[in-house]
């Protein structure tokens, strides 16, 4: 029952913290956000405790029915979804509160938008119905832009008008697209969908531009051009949130939707196409983080490229044994949250690294392993996962798709796997070589606050502990998905 | 063709000029009025459509006037964004570097 009444708070409170946040003195802003995380922890976990002893449910918000009301789903997707977020988040905040101390004016928005962007992810989580899941995302995507936009900078003001512009092209793609579903089912519910749906014309056209305009927010290749500038410009803490959740949110909904439609409407060239243009994700955005000579952007490049991975899914989940189908959704998800958590490290280690140093620039690194340590060993670990090395959740997830692979007989994924593995060593091992070396001594070496450096390794021995720990986190995952909960 | 299919290829039309007009357009202002073009159109379908045989359908309406609050939100967002690129740089579209 408390796992009932928590469904509504877990976007009621974010919102309310966010026009709380905006109506106190900037100076309140931190100490009132950081009050808002206990509840909203709270809730999240009492969610999560009511998927597990109830079962996956329907929540209809105020009591009202569809399609007047607001149909909530809790599933084991949408939860696992929700917790991840809220790891994340909750962390993300915690340094943002110590790494924005020295930026006041970017730091009174920073609060407000922290919390109409978690509303807006949890939203989309939680969402049953595709028009819910657009305003999930509008909220979400305008939070990000304004977010991204902080640091005030001209690349920073250009960056955020590109994600802009990208982020509502995208958005009213998929809006033509849900006008097509309803006008031709009259639903807008995921499971009424699910019941009437075939294979004709109008779903097809509806179907692509769907994944147009998701394919340009999840920034897939080829359309990741506003990526790097957005991810790789913002404040640290924004390019932590952005890297690790937000483009998750696109992803997810295109899942949804691929799970929703089923295997008898989705067609089996389509999920080719995703997997050869994830291929492609793969191997340009390692090419590119390689190339990179700041040390964030080398980061965002290699978001441009884990994302590929996750569109593997749809080659081996549509069209081949339910085992491999089953082996595919769980590496999926699995190489899901541990990019989330792995990215996330990432991002703050390389801005503590950055603090420590005073640059950006990576040959400016040099000796820094004597220095900053824990900085460079958070990076590191975080790498591992980002490489697929056991024991990480990077090395599970690729694991699995390995499998699924074989099992569905498309041996061209492997390549995939195997290729993209190397190029992560390649540009992690970069940073690494540069940090190791013994060169000239810089006169200035800050130490940043311990809070930064805790938060960082906290999320990269997330990384590494989800891999170890699997099998239950993939058991829950599967309730009330098609892939059943055995 | 009945009068919804009217409003509906119209809504069409509509969408495939703001697309062609956020495509070629290089100034920003322009691009957020292509957008907005684009976004009138997909309202148009959405409530055109849906009204087609099976009668006068709240839904839709509903939808497009969230839709409204959305673009309007969006617009007013770009358009500080805009104007404070504007301010800091001089140019009025975006450098076409990356």
């Amino acid at each position: 029952m408390i796992g009932l009444w928590s469904i509504p708070l877990l976007f009621a409170l974010p919102l309310a913290l966010g026009i709380l946040t905006l109506l106190v003195a900037p100076a309140w802003r931190v100490r009132l956000s950081l009050l808002g995380l206990i509840p909203l922890i709270v809730a999240s976990v009492a969610v999560a405790a009511g998927l597990v002893l109830d079962g996956p449910q329907v929540y209809a918000l105020g009591d009202w029915d569809a399609p007047l009301g607001i149909n909530l789903m809790v599933d084991g997707l949408a939860v696992g979804m929700i917790l991840l977020t809220t790891l994340v988040a909750s962390l993300c905040a915690l340094y943002a509160a110590v790494y924005l101390r020295d930026l006041p004016a970017s730091s009174s928005f920073f609060w407000p938008l922290l919390w109409f962007l978690w509303a807006g992810m949890n939203g989309i989580w939680l969402a049953e119905d595709i028009f819910n899941l657009y305003v999930g995302l509008e909220v979400m995507g305008l939070a990000a832009v304004g977010m991204v936009a902080l640091r005030a900078t001209p690349p920073a003001l250009a960056a955020a008008m590109r994600y802009l512009l990208a982020a509502l092209l995208g958005s009213l793609a998929y809006l033509l697209g849900v006008a097509l579903l309803y006008a031709n089912y009259g639903t807008l519910s995921m499971a009424g969908l699910h019941e009437v749906a075939t294979p004709q014309v109008t779903t097809h056209v509806a179907l692509a531009l769907v994944i147009l305009g998701l394919l340009l927010k999840t920034a897939l290749f080829p359309l990741h051009a506003w990526l790097p500038p957005a991810h790789g410009g913002a404040l640290t803490p924004v390019s932590a949130l952005l890297s690790a959740l937000v483009i998750k949110a696109s992803f997810y909904i295109l899942l949804r939707f691929w799970i929703t439609l089923g295997p008898e409407v989705t067609p089996l060239f389509t999920a080719q196409l995703l997997g050869a243009l994830g291929a492609g994700a793969v191997f340009y955005g390692g090419w590119m983080a390689w190339r990179q000579e700041h040390l964030k952007q080398l980061v965002a490049y290699s978001t441009v490229a884990q994302i590929g991975y996750l569109f593997l899914f749809f080659p081996l989940v549509t069209g081949t044994s339910p085992e491999a189908a089953r082996l595919a959704w769980d590496g999926t998800l699995m190489m899901l949250i541990a990019h989330a958590l792995a990215k996330a490290a990432l991002f703050l280690s390389a801005g503590n690294l950055i603090l420590a140093i005073g640059s950006p620039q990576i040959s400016h690194m040099v000796g820094v392993s004597r220095f900053r340590p824990l900085s460079l060993f958070s990076f590191g670990l975080a790498g591992v996962s980002l490489m697929g090395l056991p024991p990480s959740g990077g090395f599970t997830a690729k694991w699995l798709l390995l499998h699924s692979a074989i099992l569905s007989g498309q041996w061209w994924w492997l390549v995939v796997l195997l290729i993209g593995g190397l190029l992560s060593a390649a540009y992690i091992f970069k940073v690494f070589r540069v940090s190791f070396r013994e060169g000239p001594q810089t006169d200035y070496l800050a130490t940043p606050p311990r809070v930064l450096d805790v938060t960082a390794m906290v999320l990269a021995l997330g990384a590494i502990l989800i891999g170890l720990t699997a099998y239950q986190p993939l058991h829950w995952l599967r309730l009330g998905s098609p892939f059943g909960a055995g | 063709m009945s009068g919804a299919l009217v409003f509906a290829a119209s809504g069409v039309v509509l969408f495939g000029l703001g697309l062609f007009g956020f495509i070629v357009h290089r100034h920003l202002l322009r691009r957020l009025l292509a957008f907005n073009i684009m976004g009138s159109g997909s309202f148009l379908v959405l409530v055109g459509l849906a009204q087609d045989g099976r009668g006068v359908d709240p839904v839709p309406h509903a939808m497009v006037i969230t839709g409204i609050v959305v673009a309007v939100a969006s617009t007013a967002l770009a358009l500080v964004v805009f104007r404070r690129w504007y301010r800091a740089s001089g140019r009025t579209d975006l450098p076409e570097d990356t």
